[in-house]
């Protein structure tokens, strides 16, 4: 399959989404804001419709749109001015209906924007990969860089603000990479299934990981592994890479789930 | 020539929300190198008094002051190293305590990159004088509930403070491990100069070593050296007078 040009592209975007969406993903998680990558994901959804709407790159226009939406979300929820999951609701179905409604504007409720929604390896172009690479590594530069701050708010974000840790900067940094990662990982894995790669390969780290620092790395692994064999499947049986790619981080999961309990057990 | 206080309460009173008064007219000052315990009943307002000093709760009315700026936007924070009462994790991997000292370390040196070498000492030291060198790479959770509350000490030392609140710090320590800690915190003490707010009903092992006991019960009724306490006080933690 890589003597096809379009693969080679689509594994290339797909390693660096692979890699950086658990990266990200791992310090939600740990915070029990797993649903805030499902939520900037809607908002995304309006920022794709916007760029049909408005015919430019709907990556950089569901780009802004998501960090619009992750900054909302962080700041209605750091504000407690609406219970978590109230805010992001709220984030939630504006971004749904507001898509809906350019989409519809646009009148282009078809093949396309099912691509957005599952992902495609079609459609994948050189200028994407340049998009998803150079962004990509800098959103993995900033993650390395900010690893002990990012790992001191997670094991305890009071005491972090006790002593002066800038708290509410590195949550703000945490949603708009999230927004990043949103926007690369969409022409891969597709709006609707990237929170899942974001949470699944680090639920299924958590279970067998000693430390930290392991079960970042293993989220990685997870997600990396699962994106080339869910791609190598997409490819073979024809089928939406991000159904293939969430299914094998699912399986993943199970899998981990399964040895933990026998560890557990042992 | 007047010592710049670290800690300084003026008239403070706070009510939480929809609750009645729970201090009342408070007057704390601390001075640099104080050590000093905070007793008192269950409900009495201790927590609730070092978070108005931390500058965590603002004060209904009155005044809080940290290192001479107001408490609530004080620009030392990295100075501070503060043990919550009842402190847990709510991280859903498994960490080392290893690495929860070692993000006790973080205000003491730089934000981004890797750690330094002397930091990783420092964490190690935090470690060994908890007693936790052989469980460094443990995972937290599978530690009993008093090697995590000795963690979490360690934590709070990492950063090198120069002003340390403990609240409760030795809930389910065992006696030997209260000792170590009391010859802890009187070395940090006398030797490194730490301010120290010790918060606890029964005081075991770090009487010898506070000059000062603040009793609280919904405001300030005894500030004095220990062997000064009214005999009805005697038992700190009773609650009828
Ligand atoms: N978050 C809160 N909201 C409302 N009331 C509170 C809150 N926290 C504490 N209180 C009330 O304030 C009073 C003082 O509580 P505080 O926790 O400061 O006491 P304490 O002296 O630390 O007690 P303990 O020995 O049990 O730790 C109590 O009556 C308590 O019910
Ligand atoms: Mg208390």
């Amino acid at each position: 399959m890589f003597e096809l040009e379009f693969m080679r592209l689509a594994f290339v975007a797909g390693a660096v989404v692979g890699v950086l969406a658990p990266a990200v993903g791992f310090f939600l998680v740990q915070r029990q804001l797993s649903l805030v990558g499902d939520g900037i994901g809607h908002v995304a959804f309006a920022g794709v419709a916007l760029g049909i709407l408005l015919d430019v790159s709907p990556v950089l226009t569901a780009l802004a749109a998501a960090a619009v939406g992750g900054v909302a979300i962080e700041w209605l929820r750091s504000r407690r001015a609406t219970a978590g999951d109230q805010a992001l609701a709220l984030v939630f179905y504006t971004g749904i209906a507001a898509g809906v409604v350019f989409v519809a504007l646009a009148g282009s409720l078809d093949v396309g924007l099912f691509q957005y929604l599952f992902g495609s390896i079609l459609t994948v172009t050189r200028a994407d990969v340049a998009l998803v690479v150079s962004l990509g590594v800098v959103g993995l530069a900033v993650v390395a860089l900010l690893y002990r701050a990012l790992c001191a708010v997670t094991i305890d974000e009071e005491g972090a603000r006790v002593s002066g840790i800038p708290v509410a900067a590195l949550n703000v940094t945490l949603v708009v990479l999230t927004a990043l990662t949103v926007a690369l990982a969409m022409r891969i894995v597709g709006i609707l299934l990237i929170a899942a790669l974001m949470v699944l390969p680090v639920t299924a780290a958590a279970r067998v990981a000693w430390s930290l620092a392991s079960a970042l790395g293993l989220s990685i692994g997870v997600g990396l592994g699962s994106v080339v064999a869910g791609l190598t499947a997409a490819y073979y049986l024809d089928l939406p890479p991000g159904g293939t790619i969430v299914l094998v981080a699912a399986a993943c999961v199970l899998v981990t789930a399964a040895v933990g309990g026998l560890r557990a057990a042992a | 020539m007047r010592v710049a206080p670290v800690v300084e309460l003026r008239s403070v009173s706070f009510a939480y929300p929809r609750g009645g008064d729970v201090l009342r007219d408070v007057d704390l000052v601390v001075l640099p190198g104080e050590f000093v315990a905070i007793a008192g009943p269950n409900g009495g307002g201790k927590t609730t008094l070092v978070r108005i000093v931390l500058g965590l709760l603002a004060p209904t009315s009155g005044s809080a002051w940290l290192f001479g700026e107001p408490a609530a936007s004080v620009s030392q924070r990295r100075r501070l190293g503060y043990l919550p009462q009842r402190a847990q994790l709510r991280v859903e991997a498994p960490v080392t305590v290893r690495e929860v000292v070692a993000a006790g370390r973080l205000p003491a040196t730089r934000l981004l990159g890797r750690l330094r070498p002397e930091d990783r000492a420092k964490i190690d030291e935090a470690i060994e004088r908890v007693g936790l060198a052989e469980q460094a790479d443990a995972e937290l959770r599978r530690l009993s509930g008093g090697q995590q509350q000795r963690a979490l000490i360690a934590k709070a030392l990492a950063g090198e403070p120069s002003l340390l609140a403990l609240d409760e710090p030795t809930t389910g320590v065992d006696v030997e491990s209260q000792e170590a800690l009391a010859e802890l915190l009187a070395h940090l003490n006398e030797e490194l100069g730490v301010t120290i707010l010790y918060v606890s009903h029964e005081f075991g092992a770090v009487e010898r070593h506070v000059e000062r006991i603040v009793l609280v019960r919904g405001g300030i009724v005894f500030d004095g050296p220990p062997g000064e306490l009214p005999g009805v006080w005697h038992d700190p933690s009773h609650t009828h007078v």
